[in-house]
């Protein structure tokens, strides 16, 4: 996608995850997980329904404690509020979308933009006009209610909150969960569009094939381990995760993926 | 009844009705940012009356130890928490502001001959006082336990009251007092004479209610409390801090109330336990507005007010009585209104 291909020694971890512990009271929903998210790349992590997916977001948000060292962009993020972390540019897109559903999606995004609050006012206004170019549809229902929105537009909506943030490594939680296959399709071109403006993303999804298509790297979770990764052409190409997660009847998930 | 007697007690239920209808918007300004149902409003509401009173008596105003002991606790957990945490003791100019603050009024509130520097001035160093209490309360008493459960929550809440009511006890001592009136005006429209003091609460309730609707609406602070109400999760994300957000609400809610307090002084003898009831009667606003609508609640809360009037001249004794009663029949209707139960987060 990019034009300029980084050789490996390049690519700096913008995210690096070592023995990561979450822990529900006794129970153990993520153990031990390693990852890596380079600068400026798609890794996607997939899974079935209770493999720690979102546990594992939550966790390197700061929304849940956890143990294990997390470093983002070289500095351990050990004991940092969630506050600290979205200072340090990590920005995450939860499943709910939680959205602020009885305000106005301007004021969503105005506030996408809080952490930059002591900037002048006229900057905000101007990261809104961009992403009003990037997301036509809000422009459009700029004075609706978020709450009022389809669930596609609630997604565009979310994600624009996030950016407006200008997160470095921005998560997504299920982007494509309950949308309409043709609106699965924009979330996904849009998903690989911000990639291309230096945007990394980890990216949680259970449309594995069209996760696939567009990462750069993935791994596969089960039971809160990880239990097979690599880049995401090869991994779509194993056997035992075509087996599992993409099967020889989920072609059309594909089509959907760009 | 005579038109007469009518207006005048129109006049009392507006003047209690806009009380209780600022209290409300506290009550639920609070309630939806934090859970927290926040009881001790009312001493907040007889802390600045007494406060008030004391200046005009000439007594010295005792406050400022509140809030400095207060503030010394504060410092004392965050050095704890910091400790805790394993982080270094570090040094943030922030960190300052609400020592700083405290020190200038209780310093003000100590050396000024607050006896003759003027109405305005005492009810404005009045109201300056009150307010920190509001933000040093939640983060003695509320912050170490935000995340607990509801009832939790409400069990503080009325400790805290209980604690109030007897600080004010030991502060105020056990006499009711009342202050001057902002003018001794009167007007007299036809057959009706309207109190000034009448008009100066129904405007200033009126200005408040105004300025913190377009703090709401406008203004990015605003925007991010009602954030945080709305969805919390979401506030955290954008990078809104809850503890903030919980100070912040606390800090309005007692402008709020403190400004109440000296607005009711002059028309009711304030006691050191008469916020409660003041408080619990902006409670039923609130509930009538099923602690989510503003416009529901104050409408809610000024109609108490006209009932409440109306209630003295028809049955005094039962006054309270029928105050509370109504929310029986608002409660019925809210439960068969609302479908199913919905949950608390």
């Amino acid at each position: 996608m990019t034009a300029r291909t980084p050789s490996a020694s390049e690519v700096i971890a913008l995210l690096q995850v070592s023995g990561l512990h979450v822990s529900y009271g006794k129970i153990e929903a993520v153990s031990g997980v390693d990852m890596t998210v380079g600068e400026g790349k798609i890794v996607t992590v997939i899974g079935p329904n209770g493999a720690g997916k979102t546990t594992l977001l939550s966790a390197l948000m700061g929304l849940l404690p956890a143990r294990g060292t997390v470093r983002f962009d070289g500095e351990d993020t050990a004991g940092t509020s969630i506050k600290s972390r979205i200072d340090r540019g990590l920005a995450l897109v939860p499943e709910t979308r939680a959205l602020f559903s009885t305000m106005t999606v301007e004021n969503n995004l105005e506030l996408g933009a809080f952490r930059f609050r002591a900037r002048p006012a006229r900057e905000r206004a101007a990261a809104m006009e961009e992403m009003f170019a990037l997301f036509p549809r809000l422009k459009e229902r700029r004075a609706q209610l978020a709450g009022t929105l389809s669930g596609g537009e609630r997604q565009m909506l979310a994600l624009a909150r996030a950016l407006m943030g200008r997160p470095r490594l921005l998560m997504l939680d299920e982007p494509s969960l309950g949308l309409a296959p043709l609106i699965v399709r924009d979330v996904f071109r849009i998903i690989a569009d911000l990639r291309n403006r230096g945007v990394s993303i980890l990216l949680v999804e259970q449309n594995a094939r069209a996760a696939l298509k567009v990462a750069d790297y993935a791994y596969v979770l089960e039971l809160g381990r990880v239990a097979a990764e690599g880049p995401a052409a090869e991994l779509a190409h194993d056997p035992r995760v075509i087996a599992a997660y993409l099967g020889i009847n989920s072609k059309h998930q594909e089509r959907l993926a760009i | 009844m005579n038109a007469q007697i009518a207006l005048l007690l129109g006049q009392d239920g507006f003047i209690n009705g806009a009380i209780y209808a600022l209290l409300a918007l506290s009550i639920l300004l609070v309630f939806s940012v934090t859970r927290i149902l926040l009881i001790p409003l009312g001493e907040f509401v007889s802390y600045a009356a007494l406060t008030m009173a004391s200046m005009q008596a000439g007594k010295p105003v005792m406050l400022g130890a509140m809030l400095v002991a207060l503030c010394l606790i504060g410092l004392l957990m965050d050095a704890r928490d910091a400790l805790r945490a394993g982080r270094r003791l570090r040094f943030r100019a922030s960190k300052l502001l609400m020592p700083a603050y405290v020190a200038a009024v209780t310093g003000l509130s100590v050396t000024l001959p607050l006896e003759h520097i003027g109405m305005a001035f005492q009810g404005a160093l009045t109201v300056a006082l009150v307010v920190p209490l509001g933000p040093l309360l939640y983060r003695v008493l509320f912050l170490p336990i935000a995340s607990a459960n509801g009832l939790v929550l409400l069990i503080v809440a009325i400790a805290a009251h209980v604690a109030l009511t007897s600080a004010g006890l030991l502060i105020f001592g056990p006499e009711g007092s009342r202050t001057e009136p902002f003018s001794d005006a009167t007007f007299t429209i036809g057959d009706a004479i309207i109190n000034s003091q009448t008009l100066w609460v129904i405007a200033l309730s009126f200005i408040l209610i105004a300025l913190l609707y377009a703090f709401f609406e406008k203004n990015l602070y605003g925007k991010a409390l009602r954030a945080t109400a709305v969805d919390r999760l979401g506030a955290q994300l954008v990078g809104i801090s809850p503890a903030l957000a919980g100070k912040a609400s606390f800090a309005l809610a007692a402008f709020i109330s403190g400004l109440s307090g000296v607005l009711i002084a002059p028309i009711t003898t304030i006691y050191f336990d008469s916020g409660f009831v003041i408080s619990l009667k902006g409670f039923v606003g609130a509930i009538i507005g099923g602690l989510a609508s503003y416009p529901v609640a104050a409408a809610g809360a000024v109609a108490l007010g006209l009932v409440e009037a109306f209630s003295t001249f028809y049955a005094s004794s039962y006054k309270e009585v029928i105050v509370f009663t109504l929310l029986l029949p608002v409660l019925l209707w809210r439960s068969v209104a609302q479908k199913g139960v919905k949950d608390e987060q």
